[in-house]
């Protein structure tokens, strides 16, 4: 943007370099200006308690389970190593990464397929009843399938009819439809804004050039709805690997995820320096991620 | 492959696509139907109809902690939306409209993380930061971490906008010997007001349904409407719930065709 003074009959001049250098620094100035309230915001409610997690990970446990900083020790951190505690981490990122999974395989069909009609008045219409449940209160969505999966449930009724399944409520399964249902809108709004955008007249000549419909597919769709992949699997991968809402209510004891875990640390077990490290270990993936997406340009918002 | 071959396979392709997302249409509204229609039914059992009834909604209005829970949340909900929308459509400015200035880049890093960052993680951290410089927590420390959270979203979302807009108007306006002021109250202002507006009704919802932060930076008597909620999940399923869960859902519908509306509206 160029730079105009509120005084015009300073315009002129702007070709002395050090005007320009000293016009180019109140711009910087007035951008600063215009951050700064969200800046110290964020960095007094959001870098600084970010921080404060991995400080009190070192920290010994108080009498009350509040961190005493005192005796610092890393406990916190070798007890990621614990049979028991390395169960629970690795069934969360087995969860996580096979949620992504699915998100992206039931996610990628279904926005292809509204990216695809003919009609803009028609994805319009498709993309607003993707929104409406993505906008809805997360808490009740997973309350409904603690309705459907239980006992006297209709999908355990269905189950039971066809002989397929029986009750599904507080297993895996039932987490992994919760977090399937939860979190499949924010795979899916990523991935329709990329396939949206894709230049048609590519494939076209792809398919000119005796290219089959999969080779097309793969050589050419595919890597063109990359940005759309990869900002749709860290919003889905992220939240469950910290998921806590979808576990708690349809899961059991067998189901533990780490943000279960977390709570629990900071509920019944009083272990908060344990829980501190637990979610530092959650930051740093979620650091890694976030380098990731800013690398791989795949910035859509 | 022959062009015919290839377009009865494209067909085919579609019409198993189509399928599909009929079925995951389904799959996304179903169960929130099941939800609404039982709030309605009169049987003290969840899943058994018992005919058209409103009992659950006259005891839900007659629930005193319930109804104070929902006061706190429109509270909470009102001041942080106001709040987040102020600073973030600033931090949009300044990430769109000015080039170079310091800490940008780190600035741009940090926005993106709450978006992303699991609700568990961010409870966490919000706990211990307000232990520990001392901040008695509340409805204060809620409305606190609400901000946190939806400062990032609607600075995304007015960003979005200011990204599909000619800076062009505002060189004119300039030109024009408008001041700043003028130019940002005149022209800037008003062509970004369907982002900022849309930023503010998500901000506005993501407050309303916030479960899992909320419980955690919370204080004696002052709970919100879905942590309340969220208890009474924990402990059974009863067909109140069902009427909460509807009058929350039918909420956050409208401000979704609300934010649509306006942001439709170019």
């Amino acid at each position: 943007m160029t730079m105009i003074d509120e005084r015009p009959d300073e315009l002129p001049e702007t070709a002395n370099p050090e005007l320009e250098r000293r016009a180019e620094r109140r711009e910087s100035w007035r951008g600063f200006l215009h951050a700064v309230p969200a800046y110290v915001y964020l960095i007094f409610f959001f870098v600084l308690p970010l921080g404060i997690v991995f400080v009190f990970s070192f920290a010994s446990r108080g009498r009350t389970g509040r961190p005493n900083l005192e005796g610092w020790n890393v406990d916190g951190w070798t007890r990621l190593t614990d049979p028991l505690v390395s169960t629970i981490v690795g069934r969360s990122l087995f969860v996580a990464v096979v949620n992504t999974a699915l998100c992206l395989i039931i996610g990628y069909a279904f926005a292809y397929w509204i990216a695809t009609r003919p009609k803009q008045s028609t994805r319009t219409l498709l993309l607003i009843l993707v929104l409406i449940p993505f906008w809805s209160n997360f808490l009740v969505r997973t309350y409904a399938w603690r309705m459907l999966l239980d006992s006297d449930g209709y999908i355990t009724q269905l189950g039971e009819l066809t002989g397929l399944w029986g009750r599904t409520l507080f297993t895996l399964p039932a987490v992994f439809l919760g977090l399937l249902y939860g979190y499949l809108p924010f795979m899916v709004l990523p991935l329709y804004a990329a396939i949206e955008r894709i230049d048609w007249s590519l494939v076209e000549a792809g398919r000119d050039l005796y290219a089959s419909g999969t080779r097309a597919f793969l050589k050419i769709t595919l890597p063109l709805s990359r940005p759309g992949i990869i900002a749709g699997s860290i919003l889905v991968f992220i939240p469950s690997l910290g998921a806590y809402v979808t576990p708690d209510i349809l899961g059991g004891a067998k189901t533990t995820l780490l943000g279960n875990f977390i709570v629990t640390q900071f509920g019944a077990a009083r272990n908060w320096p344990f829980g501190s490290a637990l979610s530092g270990a959650i930051l740093i993936v979620m650091l890694l991620a976030t380098i990731l997406y800013f690398r791989s340009g795949a910035r859509t918002v | 492959m022959t062009l015919h071959e290839g377009a009865a396979t494209g067909r085919r392709l579609d019409r198993v696509l189509s399928i599909n997302g009929w079925f995951i249409f389904a799959f996304l509204y179903l169960p929130i139907l099941v939800v609404i229609v039982f709030s309605f039914s009169g049987a003290q059992n969840v899943g058994i109809w018992g005919g058209f009834s409103l009992r659950w909604y006259e005891r839900m209005f007659g629930n005193g902690p319930l109804l104070h829970s929902l006061q706190n949340t429109l509270w909470i909900a009102l001041f942080s939306t106001i709040i987040s929308t102020v600073l973030g459509t600033a931090a949009a400015l300044a990430l769109d409209r000015y080039r170079r200035w310091v800490g940008k880049g780190a600035f741009d890093a940090i926005l993106y993380m709450p978006v992303i960052i699991p609700d568990v993680t961010m409870a966490v951290m919000l706990l211990l930061w307000f232990t520990q410089i001392g901040l008695p927590l509340g409805r204060g420390s809620i409305l606190l971490a609400h901000i946190a959270f939806n400062i990032s979203f609607v600075a995304i979302v007015v960003r979005a906008r200011l990204a599909n807009m000619d800076p062009a108007v505002e060189e004119a306006a300039s030109d024009l010997y408008a001041t700043r002021w003028q130019t940002f109250r005149r022209v800037t202002l008003p062509l970004i007001m369907p982002g900022v507006l849309g930023g503010a009704l998500l901000a506005l919802t993501l407050s309303l349904d916030d479960v899992v932060i909320t419980s955690f930076v919370q204080g004696p008597g002052a709970t919100t409407l879905p942590v309340h909620v969220f208890g009474l999940i924990r402990r059974s399923v009863t067909p109140e719930i069902n009427a909460v869960s509807t009058l929350m859902v039918t909420a956050s519908m409208v401000l979704v065709f609300a934010s649509l509306a306006i942001q439709r509206r170019e």
